[in-house]
């Protein structure tokens, strides 16, 4: 499983209120929700993402509420995937729960630059810098949360466990 | 190797004799709960999924608060969906307007947590139940309905970092600056993944209350729980109010902690979180010519009775500066109950403040009171991301009840002073 496209990038602590802001939690639809994904910190995020590009970020990515809404519009959105320094635990948790591929990666998350090509391999966790040439080694999953993204969520997981 | 007091309750729910941090368990659940907002999204996954049954219905606690009285059409259909799963689903603690209340200061009033519980909860600040020594932390929708449909969760076993607490809280000084105190200590991710444990002689002076507000801020420095020993001020809070019967458990002699802080407790001064980080803490008396356009006293973080206690004690016979909203919410309709029977309610409308039944409202910029453009608040909530009372361009700085109350007098943040 791979993809690729381009980087937006953002800086630390991108908390859930920016990624989905609560105002528009009056709905659970994730097409209307995902209209409003990062407007309160880049308001030309929707109307530029295209399927299969990447969001890389620093530390502590998806911090504060709970709401599971947060990854589910990135994803929504047409995001392949989002490589950050560090993720909230429960960000961290909804986005396998929900199949949204993260990757944790230091060097990948300080180095990359906006708007470069980059692609990623889930299977290997190999991140590639089209851009650059550089190659990158993210953290590999837990077997434990593998069998989860391969059954395609926590729910479909338990149904086949 | 020792286990900390969160492995303890989670080897216990995991049926295993210990368990050791980074270990992956399932363990059962005492109880799952959601609310208006993140129990649609799990009900739909739920159902999405093919469950039709729900593994305990004493066990799932529903609760109508983030947007109720329903604040728009929206809402409502969400606050609908909530009411009539719960119905079918018979779930038995399901709190809708009339006798809701904010989760987290409801579930613990009605008994409904106790002490060695192992809760999760769609909400972040679920792990505020650690105060009564119980594990409990904060899950998305699709972990609900899991949890919903098998009665049991997956868990990276924490490491833990001990706070050992020594001295006695100055009276103007409460949970709240201790845990921004602690927060602007270690920062937003000071705890990731990992308990924050507080032990020591000073966790005796700490009241239920103040304990509650230190656990359910745990969230904002990453944790994944925060807990307490369970001691006499706990046990008389339990005593004939929790339904099952509580287990205290203790945190072995040589349990591992990856570091511990000494917090001395007299030394703690009243605090702000500054925008737009709960870790960018000042002193209130450093803050003084910050202007202010409102002021929240409410929140699963501070919208407690003695929340209430203490915005009355600053507020009574006084009057709310020229220029300031001041909104107060009791955070369920028990403490709302007791402030119109204690003449609260009249001293806060006399003062110039408008009391709301219980919402998370303003918390989250739902409603009830939005900022504008350049508007600053001085609020008891627990977050001050950008834009998370209202528009990108204004403030929340966050704070006890009592330097909210002190600030709303003045029209500036003002530090409480001691009677």
């Amino acid at each position: 499983m791979n993809t690729q496209g381009h980087v937006f990038k953002y800086g630390d602590n991108v908390d859930t209120d920016v990624i989905i802001p609560a105002r528009y939690l009056n709905t659970a639809d994730a097409n209307e929700l995902a209209k409003h994904c990062m407007e309160d910190i880049d308001t030309s995020f929707v109307g530029r993402v295209k399927p299969g590009d990447i969001m890389v970020a620093g530390w502590n990515f998806g911090c504060g509420s709970s709401r599971e809404h947060a990854p589910l519009v990135i994803k929504t959105c047409g995001t392949g995937c989002v490589i950050a320094k560090s993720f909230a635990r429960i960000f961290y948790r909804n986005a396998i729960n929900i199949g949204l591929p993260i990757l944790e990666c230091q060097a990948a998350a300080e180095e990359i630059q906006p708007g470069d090509a980059v692609s990623v391999n889930f299977d290997t966790g190999v991140i590639t810098d089209i851009t650059t040439g550089k190659t990158y080694q993210a953290e590999p999953f837990p077997d434990f949360i593998q069998n989860i993204i391969q059954a395609g969520g926590l729910l479909a997981s338990l149904k086949e466990g | 190797m020792g286990m900390t007091m969160t492995q303890k309750i989670l080897a216990a729910h995991a049926g295993l004799e210990s368990v050791t941090a980074g270990q992956l368990i399932r363990a059962k659940l005492d109880l799952v709960l959601g609310n208006d907002i993140t129990t649609p999204v799990a009900i739909n996954e739920f159902t999405k999924n093919g469950f039709s049954e729900v593994f305990d219905k004493d066990k799932i606690a529903i609760v109508l608060d983030h947007f109720v009285p329903n604040k728009d059409i929206k809402a409502a259909q969400q606050s609908k969906q909530c009411r009539e799963f719960a119905c079918r689903h018979c779930v038995s603690h399901f709190y809708d307007v009339g006798k809701m209340g904010i989760e987290h200061a409801l579930l613990p009033e009605q008994g409904v947590v106790t002490a060695g519980d192992c809760v999760i909860g769609a909400d972040s600040h679920t792990c505020t139940y650690g105060a009564l020594g119980a594990f409990s932390t904060g899950v998305g929708s699709t972990d609900m309905a899991a949890g919903m449909a098998t009665g049991t969760a997956w868990f990276k076993v924490p490491a833990a970092i001990r706070f050992e607490l020594t001295g006695k809280l100055p009276p103007i000084c409460s949970g709240k600056d201790v845990i921004l105190t602690i927060i602007g200590m270690i920062g937003v991710d000071g705890a990731l993944y990992k308990s924050m444990e507080f032990t020591g002689d000073g966790v005796a002076c700490l009241s239920m209350d103040d304990r509650l507000c230190i656990c359910n801020m745990a969230i904002e420095a990453g944790a994944k729980n925060g807990i307490f020993p369970v001691d006499d001020v706990t046990r008389r809070y339990m005593e004939g109010r929790c339904e099952r019967p509580p287990r205290e458990f203790t945190a072995d002699p040589d349990a591992a902690y990856e570091k511990t802080i000494e917090i001395d407790l007299s030394q703690i001064v009243p605090t702000v979180a500054c925008p737009h980080l709960p870790e960018n803490t000042h002193p209130a008396s450093e803050l003084g010519g910050i202007k202010i356009d409102q002021v929240v006293i409410g929140s699963c973080t501070n919208g407690r009775m003695e929340d209430m206690e203490t915005a009355y004690r600053i507020l009574k016979g006084k009057k709310i500066a020229d220029g300031v909203r001041c909104i107060i919410i009791p955070a369920t309709m028990q403490i709302y109950r007791e402030c119109v029977q204690r003449g609260y309610v009249t001293a806060f409308i006399d003062a110039g403040a408008v009391v709301s039944t219980p919402t998370c409202g303003p918390c989250l910029g739902g409603y009830m009171g939005i900022l504008a453009a350049g508007e600053r608040c001085v609020a008891t909530t627990n977050r001050n991301f950008v834009g998370r009372m209202g528009h990108v361009d204004s403030e929340v700085y966050l704070a006890s009840p009592a330097t909210a109350a002190a600030s709303a007098l003045t029209g500036y943040i003002t530090a409480p002073k001691e009677d």
